[in-house]
């Protein structure tokens, strides 16, 4: 297999891939270079929606670098086989997607050049300087645990990394949530449930890269996932889609039997415009129902359907993350309550926001990074999943 | 004493006095430019105390002597920095109406402050809540964190800056109290600016000062005080 595998990834067709995905990052560093000449302006933020489709894009794939790791923590930790053959991919998909999502979230800055500054000078009372540690450490956690798993000498140690990586992930995803939690004057953050939300999405949405990543190579290698491995994942990666959607129903529930909440929630869900839409489409129809037929349906959940079902969640990641952070800002921020307002600087009123291309390129460019990674990670070294006898 | 001698003392002289004349005047612009060397003291803490009844409605002349004092476009659009601006309000269960200028609350305890991963943002000991334009990264964690929109980012080349206030693109800023003049002895520009007096600068450490004595007797209100932010510009009559 082995063999077989490395020689189709000689083939144009890989190069052909490899050359678009280097495409793709060409074409965000030069929106990166366009930023930097002319500044923010050339991008559809403002000063009231000041996170943008950048921060869509980055969160997504830190997130879903934060989940893809279950695999690895169910084989490692969970000591469960089938798992364990896919923990050095999940692995490569973690490392490539935070590596992705970091560096769109560092080219967004507004002095990319003083990133330095950011490991200089230190706030430790700011979540945002916590994560500085936090992500950084995952990347050493993450390439140590690798390690464990690719070296024979170091195999006896690849349970404890596998441990720290478990509990790693668990803090760095909370700290992803509370960047949202600890905006205490905005009504879509301030809340202690956008943590452990932001840990459950991050299960679904881990999984499903790792099943469109997984499934693509076994389709380039001409074969079959094992129907018990699929069944088992499939099915997994369903229970993690409910409960996210649990978390975000509960989120919005709680909102809604806030009288002082009621305002935003309407907002958001009823007549907001685009992110109603985005929400009730986007996120529970294609990125929760659908997936969930697909998986669950009798008659369906083959592979093609965990496909399409993985796709789409992915999709209504992006959907409810543009909800939730650009939606979040969109809402005026209640300064005065009690009072209708109106001024200059768009108080009271609905922010606008429409992306620009070079933003959507930067994004874009980040995905591209994770795809490099990956596609030259399995052309190098051995990622691809060694099949394990099934154990029922 | 031989003629080489008289010849050196006199070109050690001539440049003594040379180095002199080149360099003291390097030296005073230096000394200028780096202003007071001691530090703020933390005795005080600044404030403004905003009359709202007396602020008249559609006047804008604060807005306009922030923009001028500190070098500001006076631009309207959605990407301009706007440091001070005037809120119409109304009051949806009597219909009353008012107005008043808006701006940095200058919080004892800014969520900005904790929110900046570099420390740029900080609060000076005298309660001026600043940014440091070298340490700025441009994140805008902070504008997602003020209570009170307060921020503004730069999103464009800046041009005729005004040597008192640095600004720089990628960069946040917001309403300094007009710092520059406050450590000169001066009142910031909105306050000096405002035709009917509205705007009360003042030490709100010192229970002597005319702010201080007003607070002490007139019913005052902090924006959002339910955040426990303890602001340092009050309003009174909202």
């Amino acid at each position: 297999m082995a063999t077989n595998f490395s020689t189709k990834l000689r083939s144009p067709l890989y190069y052909t891939l490899v050359s678009i995905g280097a495409l793709i990052v060409l074409a965000g560093m030069y929106a990166v270079h366009l930023m930097e000449d002319h500044g923010h302006i050339i991008t559809g933020m403002n000063n009231q929606i000041v996170w943008g489709i950048p921060h869509i894009f980055a969160i997504f794939l830190i997130i879903a670098a934060s989940g893809v790791l279950n695999v690895s923590s169910i084989g490692s930790v969970f000591n469960k086989p089938a798992y364990k053959a896919r923990a050095p991919l999940a692995g490569l998909l973690s490392i490539a997607m935070l590596a992705g999502g970091l560096t769109v979230l560092m080219l967004d800055l507004g002095r990319p050049d003083r990133i330095i500054v950011a490991a200089t000078n230190y706030n430790p009372t700011s979540v945002f300087a916590w994560n500085i540690l936090l992500y950084s450490g995952m990347f050493a956690a993450v390439a140590i645990y690798l390690w464990t798993m690719m070296e024979k000498r170091m195999y006896p140690w690849s349970k404890p990394a596998g441990f720290m990586v478990f509990i790693w992930r668990f803090v760095l995803t909370t700290g992803t949530g509370v960047i949202f939690s600890f905006l205490v004057a905005r009504q879509a953050f301030g809340t202690a449930i956008l943590p452990p939300m932001f840990i459950v999405i991050s299960f679904a949405w881990g999984m499903a890269v790792f099943h469109i990543v997984q499934s693509t190579i076994y389709s380039w290698n001409k074969i079959s996932l094992d129907e018990y491995v699929q069944k088992r994942m499939r099915n997994l990666m369903g229970v993690f889609v409910i409960a996210g959607l649990y978390f975000v129903s509960t989120y919005h529930l709680t909102n809604l039997y806030f009288a002082r909440q009621t305002e935003f929630e309407k907002f958001i869900l009823l007549d907001g415009g685009v992110y109603p839409l985005l929400f009730w489409l986007g996120y529970v129809v294609i990125g929760n129902l659908i997936p969930l037929l697909l998986i669950y349906h009798p008659a369906l959940g083959k592979t093609k359907c965990v496909i399409a079902a993985s796709m789409l969640i992915a999709m209504g990641g992006f959907s409810l993350l543009y909800v939730l952070i650009i939606g979040g800002q969109a809402f005026p921020l209640d300064i005065f309550p009690g009072f209708e307002v109106h001024s200059t600087f768009g108080d009271g009123a609905i922010g606008a926001y429409s992306p620009s291309l070079p933003e959507i390129l930067l994004g874009l460019g980040g995905v591209g990074i994770s795809f490099m990674i990956t596609a030259i990670g399995i052309r190098v070294m051995d990622f691809v999943p060694h099949e394990i006898p099934k154990t029922h | 004493m031989s003629c080489t001698d008289i010849k050196r003392r006199d070109f050690l002289k001539t440049s003594v006095g040379a180095a002199a004349v080149v360099i003291a005047p390097g030296m005073l612009l230096f000394d200028m430019a780096h202003g007071k060397t001691e530090p703020v003291s933390g005795k005080v803490r600044w404030g403004m105390l905003i009359d709202t009844a007396n602020c008249a409605d559609g006047c804008t002349e604060c807005v306009a002597a922030c923009n001028k004092e500190n070098g500001l476009s006076g631009g309207l659009a959605s990407t301009d920095a706007q440091w001070i601006r005037k809120v119409e309000l109304k009051d949806m269960r009597t219909g009353r109406e008012l107005a008043l200028p808006m701006m940095c609350q200058h919080c004892e305890h800014p969520p900005c402050v904790d929110v900046c991963p570099t420390g740029a943002s900080f609060k000076r000991a005298d309660g001026i809540v600043l940014v440091d334009k070298h340490l700025c990264i441009g994140c805008r964690y902070c504008m997602m964190a003020c209570p009170y929109k307060a921020r503004s980012f730069v999103h464009e080349p800046l041009h005729d800056q005004n040597p008192d206030v640095p600004r720089g693109k990628g960069t946040v800023e917001s309403c300094t109290m007009c710092v520059h003049r406050v450590d000169n002895g001066q009142q910031p520009a909105c306050a000096e600016a405002c035709p009917n007096k509205s705007i009360l600068f003042g030490d709100l450490n010192d229970p002597e000062s005319e702010i201080s004595r007003k607070l002490r007797t007139v019913a005052s209100t902090q924006v959002r005080a339910d955040l426990g932010l303890n602001t340092g510009v009050r309003y009174q009559g909202l």
